[in-house]
């Protein structure tokens, strides 16, 4: 790989948190780092990759935000700002040695005042290092499109003053669940779509967690999360068969399970738990782990779980998974009951239709079940699930 | 760093304009002052009060009503000198017309 590729795939986040610390500005703070980068194309093309590439890089974007100050119709604003930075540039600072600001900026890049859409596309571009064009394919938008929604999210930052800093303790929990969505948002993403034109988003989704884990230490959502992400990658493999289907997860082969993945998750859950401070992402981790037991789930306890996380999250989707659990411990009625009751809401989302399809199957009523198992196939969004789907409606008697 | 708060609420949804809300107002007002933070505040009459104006080819038209129809009515607003927009959410969130309708937080422009 290019080297100056490299570097900035492993170290972006980490310059570009510096660069907005220094700066006060995510806008300037990336100008000057695609200055930097432009000018080592240049130069190490001519005089060779220097020994500390971010090191470089770092020192280079800092004279470039300085010339942007210099640049800048109210200079004498700056002169401070030009001062500092000059002085530190002088330096010629590790960068491995200067403070890992990385924390600060991806809970600026998830603050609630920005789209979720937004968090997701500034926390692959800042922290990840995705290029626009790779943000852009993951929402199957054109990159101008993606370009200006991260335009005017900087500008949203630098205008309405989002601060660039850890929230306090009042604020962090919901702060950190906001950052947490995120992470899971892009793992999710990138669980339906799997690795695509050299973009693994789990693998991202599951970097950022241990980033997260490493920055902000002993917090249980934190653990919990990327035990989560864990629990849920290391089945992966098993998820479809050699046909490309779907499976359900009674019939996934075990043997293409990742174990030192999962043991992982399993560890990293119960040090959560031994925290004795519940949250969402702990009791989704939990019911992660039973579906990763060797033996049967234990669908009582998953359904418990789901209960227990309606408390944190009331939302349809997870009264359906709800619903499915209370099935799957031999309570059919009861949730085909609970699912009719979200038919409203989650109308236009494909698993509600496949689990109430499944439950009127099971309470004798196949032919409402048909339609919709009908309505599920038109709405799903992988081959591998409508083929799935497929399956299951002309097995139907 | 000046911030507008602008509080909108149905009026349908609404606890009338008693006492109980004057009083938690009033409470707010106070929190806001001794913070320091308070620039500025009032409170609207209804929507039906409203009156709009435009000038169009340098004919005034005046209309009865609001510029716009909606269910929430712009009931009142704040002005508020914040550090960031985090402590203007802050006291945005404390506004009693945040429990009934929406409080909609802008940075003012800061001119020359």
């Amino acid at each position: 790989m290019d080297p100056l590729v490299q570097v900035l795939r492993q170290d972006r986040g980490r310059l570009l948190a510096a660069l907005v610390a220094r700066t006060g500005n995510f806008q300037r703070a990336e100008d000057a780092l695609q200055d930097a980068a432009a000018s080592a194309l240049v130069h190490w093309d001519r005089a060779g990759v220097p020994t500390s590439p971010t090191g470089w890089l770092l020192r280079a974007a800092l004279r470039k935000a300085i010339d942007s100050y210099r640049r800048d119709t109210s200079l004498a604003r700056h002169r401070d700002a030009i001062a500092l930075l000059a002085q530190e540039e002088a330096a010629d600072p590790d960068p491995q040695a200067i403070p890992d600001d990385r924390l600060r900026l991806i809970f600026t890049c998830c603050h609630p005042a920005l789209e979720e859409k937004t968090r997701v596309g500034l926390t692959l571009r800042s922290l990840c290092g995705l290029t626009t064009e790779q943000v852009a394919a993951v929402f199957l938008d054109a990159e101008p499109t993606m370009g200006q929604r991260l335009s005017r999210a900087k500008a949203k930052i630098a205008t309405a003053r989002i601060p660039f800093a850890i929230p306090g303790p009042e604020d962090l929990p919901d702060r950190l669940n906001s950052v947490l969505t995120t992470v899971y948002l892009i793992f999710t993403a990138g669980y339906a779509q799997g690795p695509q034109a050299g973009t693994d988003l789990c693998a991202e989704a599951i970097f950022l967690a241990r980033l997260l884990v490493h920055l902000t230490p002993h917090q249980p959502e934190v653990e919990a999360a990327l035990a989560l992400l864990l629990l849920t990658h290391g089945r992966q493999a098993a998820r479809t068969g050699p046909d490309g289907l779907t499976l359900p997860p009674s019939q996934q082969d075990r043997n293409l399970w990742n174990r030192a993945e999962l043991d992982e998750g399993r560890s990293l859950l119960d040090t959560a738990i031994a925290r004795r401070r519940t949250g969402p992402f702990q009791i989704k981790a939990a019911i992660a782990a039973l579906h990763a037991e060797d033996t049967a789930p234990d669908w009582p306890q998953i359904a418990a779980l789901y209960a227990r996380l309606q408390d944190f999250e009331p939302t349809p989707v997870v009264a359906l998974n709800h619903a499915v659990a209370l099935a799957e411990s031999g309570q059919p009625g009861p949730a085909l009951a609970q699912v009719q009751a979200l038919a409203g809401v989650l109308d236009g989302y494909q698993p509600f239709h496949a689990v109430r399809a499944d439950l009127l199957v099971r309470v004798g009523k196949v032919e409402v079940a048909r339609l919709d198992y009908l309505r599920a196939i038109g709405l799903a969004a992988s081959a591998a699930d409508r083929n799935f789907l497929l399956a299951r409606l002309l097995a139907l008697e | 760093m000046k911030y507008m708060a602008l509080i909108y609420t149905a009026p349908t949804l609404t606890p009338p304009m008693g006492d109980s809300m004057n009083q938690a107002y009033f409470a707010l007002n106070q929190k806001m002052k001794a913070a320091g933070v308070m620039v500025g505040g009032d409170a609207l009459h209804p929507a039906a009060t409203a009156t709009s104006v435009r000038l169009r080819s340098g004919k005034v038209e005046t209309m009865d009503g609001p510029f716009a129809e909606t269910r929430e009515h712009l009931g009142g607003y704040y002005i508020l000198d914040c550090a960031d927009l985090d402590q203007a959410l802050h006291w945005a969130a404390q506004i009693p017309g945040a429990a009934y309708g929406t409080v909609e937080v802008l940075p003012l422009v800061v001119f020359g």
